[in-house]
């Protein structure tokens, strides 16, 4: 029974120190005021505990509201979330559906394809589009070469890229949910929707879309979850114009040092991430019981 | 047969190996285990027969330590092993699944509790070798499990239960991933090897025929309880009840009233208007009391003449026949509407059988061939 | 068999040839003679050259396998841990909770568990540094192992457990005889997780990471801000080469065992 309660107790003290208490560190300082000390916030733990409780209040998050970078900042993330999660569905579902209709011992291969860019760099992989979005890079090359544009089109540090670098970098999650869906789906489905007077792409939509719906589903979530708190691509791919919510973190964290005001911008990207991260939890709870 | 000297369970001086004392399982609201008394003596083929939920496996579970006891104590030689845990306990296990360790070989699998027992090398490898030679896998000691037979790994499973010479060996529905034919063999050679290792074995089964054929005793459980212990002949010739008789084999039941008629002799009113049946019986019954006799199909005689010798005899007509090659079950009904079972073996060629459907027949047995059950 | 429609044949090659197009043209240009990187100036390993000869980058990356190793070591033990408490710790005090805290940091945006981690470390007095990111690529990996681990516990047979304690076996022989030899794919699985996540990961060692040590995604992230870099992709072509390797040498692996296990089934047919 000793053994059993250091099992439990050594990873729960773990997470406890290292997940649970920084992150109420953040709410703290959240409450906190910024100072010109290090650390920059008052009070600190050293004020002892009245202090601590009287001087905290909401003026960080009353902040936020009233200026309108964050305002935009989150809206523009969503937004940038949205658009970039729907084109990844777009892009992803046709491989997805390729991939399951193809002959049986490609599978393993196709698969291995999807994943191996998983394991590669995140950073390289976000990097590589630089080159090929530049304004004398290779896309705007290829164009200009066909005789398609005279100028060079600005692609590199703009929305436009964002969405490139979201879409390609979480394809694969995208991708590996729909095509689990779609290769559990009972092909000879499709042939009685077809046997009883669907036409093929009737019955695409009639029962493919359907029975796939759990995999775009997740699919979905899991593109839009990591993209919402993205900050490596908006910031390499992404211009000045582009505003989202982790980079906006960043910034203030180690541009303004304003300490208070970063953790109030992280609670509050918290807070919104809740509600796509329950729906997910429950789409798949939904998804398990349905098996069982 | 050494089954008709081996009878510890009816000398007073013989002590249990198991004894199970007022045992009481719950898990939460559910009573697995209600109130059990049991004991088992050194050297039985002792089967736990029972449908699924019964608690057969529940009552294996705690010999072997996977399962504590809510109430009350399981003795083994004398010792309470309540708190003993499982890889203390001088108690083997062979699991349903077998639970072979798939990355160890035949050799290694058979020698892993050997190996935990610090015993020296050589030792290990003499007791292995005899083990081999025991379930005749001497050929597949290298083998991985996933490389032999589904028979094969069921002897694996044997020999690696019995490698370390356990006071009891328990077997969780051993026969049951096997197909029929092969368990059958399996069954005999199961018993041979309980002979041979002269080893206490309690096994588990929802198998009424394996335990028949396997068991020098049988006890027939329901719901957490015990409702029967006792040979595999005494369990079909002498049910206690109703459930055990309808568990054990084929049964017709009739309900009636009973009325003594002389010494052990009773005449049961069983409906208004028909004659009474014979039947004896050891137990007494009170004049008026209602009881079921319990009848096997295959001691019922069936004639196209009336026999004049038989003690009960009644009229009836041939609803359906089951034919089952060495036998044949005749649905018979009566004119009350009652369906009884009678079962004859088909020592004649089918062209030559003279009852077929819709024929009207007599029906007959003797006072003795029923037992009488409490209501 | 049925052949693949003209339509199915399209979106495959369009779909990989996006995957993979990206990674080919970074491989072709770290062979550029040109610093422009965008114009092809004849074929040149120059830059390689340039790259082994940069000390700091050196630096970088000795300091990022060190704390790859490390971590994904520790992650992988306490995550198998956590994992064997997820599946089978039965009922205990604060139960919820822990599984709060072990799949909560699968979704939680870089940006906050970078922060919140450094806060802490201000807060308790740790100077940044190695250490530092250790301790912090430690706690987010070992979520991701136990995941793993205890998606492969779910299926394990637990009454081969029981059947080692049967056997005399003790609680911690049955696993380290048992049950680890046999999750093992599992655990190893999670390890490369929770190194390549290690390997991979800017946002929270920027946070984490002190003036006394860089890691190379920091010191890549630097560089390429300022626009793309030959160097960098020299260093992008051997990160892309090595995984390349690893992982089809992983699924040739998974394959041909999966090939014997099958004809091993068939033979143990036959001698039935």
């Amino acid at each position: 029974m000793m053994r059993r309660a250091a099992l439990i107790a050594v990873p729960y003290l773990w997470l406890l120190v290292l997940f649970l208490a920084p992150f109420l560190i953040v709410l703290k300082i959240s409450l906190s005021d910024a100072a010109l000390a290090i650390p920059p916030y008052t009070p600190t733990l050293k004020d002892g505990i009245g202090a601590l409780i009287s001087e905290l209040d909401f003026e960080n998050f009353v902040f936020l509201t009233e200026d309108d970078l964050y305002w935009k900042a989150y809206l523009s993330s969503l937004r940038i979330a949205l658009i970039s999660t729907f084109l990844t569905l777009l892009v992803g579902y046709p491989i997805a559906y390729g991939m399951a209709k193809a002959p049986e011992e490609w599978r393993p291969t196709l698969m291995m394809l999807v994943i191996l860019p998983f394991w590669t760099s995140f950073l390289i992989r976000v990097y590589s589009w630089m080159g090929i979005l530049s304004n004398e890079g290779l896309l705007n090359q290829l164009l200009t070469w066909l005789g398609l544009i005279n100028e060079p089109l600005t692609i590199l540090n703009t929305n436009t890229a964002v969405y490139i670098g979201i879409v390609y970098t979480y394809l694969p999650f995208m991708i590996l949910p729909i095509y689990a869906a779609l290769d559990r789906m009972d092909s000879s489905l499709n042939e009685a929707a077809e046997d009883l007077g669907c036409s093929k792409m009737q019955a695409f939509w009639l029962v493919t879309i359907p029975l796939s719906k759990n995999g775009i589903i997740a699919g979905s979530f899991l593109v839009f979850i990591p993209a919402l708190g993205e900050f490596v691509i908006p910031s390499l791919l992404g211009g000045s114009g582009t505003l989202m919510i982790g980079k906006v973190l960043w910034e203030e964290f180690f541009n303004n040092r304003d300490w208070p005001v970063a953790s109030a911008v992280a609670v509050i990207l918290l807070l919104i991430l809740v509600i796509p991260i329950v729906l997910f939890q429950r789409n798949q709870q939904k998804q398990q019981e349905a098996e069982q | 047969m050494s089954q008709s000297v081996f009878a510890p369970w009816d000398d007073p001086n013989e002590k249990p190996l198991i004894r199970f004392q007022n045992v009481t399982k719950r898990f939460g609201e559910f009573v697995a285990i209600d109130d059990l008394t049991l004991d088992i003596y050194a050297q039985e083929f002792f089967a736990l027969l029972g449908p699924s939920g019964c608690g057969k496996t529940t009552m294996m579970r705690m010999l072997a330590g996977f399962e504590s006891v809510t109430e009350g104590k399981i003795e083994l030689a004398g010792q309470d092993i309540g708190p003993v845990p499982p890889n203390e306990r001088a108690v083997n296990m062979m699991f349903q699944s077998y639970a072979l360790f798939p990355h160890l070989s035949v050799w290694e699998n058979i020698a892993f509790g050997l190996k935990r027992d610090r015993k020296s090398k050589a030792e290990i490898e003499a007791r292995v070798d005899e083990m081999l030679k025991l379930v005749r896998l001497e050929k597949f000691a290298r083998r991985k499990p996933h490389q032999i037979s589904g028979g094969q790994r069921q002897r694996v499973a044997l020999a690696r239960s019995l490698a370390k010479a356990p006071k009891l060996l328990l077997l969780d529905e051993p026969l049951g991933a096997l197909d029929k034919k092969l368990r059958q063999d399996t069954q005999f050679e199961l018993m041979d090897i309980q002979e041979t290792t002269g080893t206490t074995f309690v096994i588990v089964t929802h198998d009424q025929e394996e335990a028949m054929t396997v068991a020098s005793r049988v006890a027939v459980m329901d719901e957490g309880r015990i409702i029967q212990v006792a040979t595999p002949a005494a369990i079909y010739e002498y049910p206690n009840s109703v459930y055990v008789a309808d568990f054990i084999g084929d049964v017709n039941i009739i309900e009636a009233e009973a009325r003594p008629s002389g010494e052990d002799e009773y005449s049961l009113n069983w409906i208004e208007g028909q004659a009474p049946i014979k039947a004896t019986s050891q137990k007494t019954f009170s004049d008026g009391q209602k009881v079921h006799l319990a009848i096997r199909p295959e001691k019922i005689r069936i004639s196209t003449e009336k026999p004049d010798d038989a003690d009960n005899a009644m009229q009836g007509k041939v609803l359906d026949i089951a034919y089952l090659g060495n036998l044949s079950t005749y649905h018979v009904e009566l004119p009350t509407g009652q369906i009884i079972k009678a079962q004859t073996a088909n020592t004649r060629r089918i062209a030559r059988r003279d009852i077929t459907w819709e024929d009207p027949v007599w029906i007959s047995w003797s006072a003795t061939a029923g037992v009488l059950l409490e209501h | 068999m049925r052949r693949l429609s003209w339509f199915n044949v399209t979106s495959l090659t369009l779909g990989f040839a996006f995957l993979y197009l990206p990674m080919i043209v970074l491989i072709v240009y770290s062979f550029n003679a040109s610093k422009l990187v965008t114009v092809w100036a004849g074929f040149s390993t120059k830059w390689y050259g340039e790259l082994f000869r940069n000390e700091a980058f050196l630096d970088a990356a000795w300091v990022t396998i060190k704390v790859a190793v490390i971590s994904s070591t520790f992650a992988t033990v306490l995550g198998t841990m956590a994992a064997y408490v997820l599946v089978r710790g039965g009922r205990f005090l604060g139960r919820t909770l822990f599984s709060g805290m072990i799949y909560a940091p699968l979704v939680m945006p870089e940006v906050i568990t970078g922060l919140s981690l450094l806060l802490l470390f201000i807060g308790i007095g740790l100077d940044r540094g190695v250490l530092t990111i250790v301790l912090a690529h430690t706690t987010f990996s070992m979520c991701y192992v136990s995941v793993v681990v205890s998606s492969r516990l779910v299926t394990f047979d637990r009454s081969l457990e029981e059947a080692a304690l049967d056997l005399g076996a003790s609680p911690w022989e049955s696993f380290r005889l048992v049950t680890l030899p046999i999750i093992a794919p599992a655990v190893i699985s999670g390890w490369l997780l929770a190194f390549t996540l290690s390997l991979d990961d800017l946002v929270i060692a920027s946070f984490t990471a002190g003036p006394s040590a860089t890691t190379l995604p920091i010191k890549i992230f630097s560089a390429v801000r300022l626009g793309v870099s030959p160097e960098i992709n020299a260093l992008s072509t051997i990160m892309i080469l090595i995984v390349t390797v690893g992982v089809i040498s992983a699924s040739l692996v998974s394959k041909q065992s999966a090939v014997r296990a099958q004809k091993d089934a068939r033979a143990a047919e036959r001698t039935a």
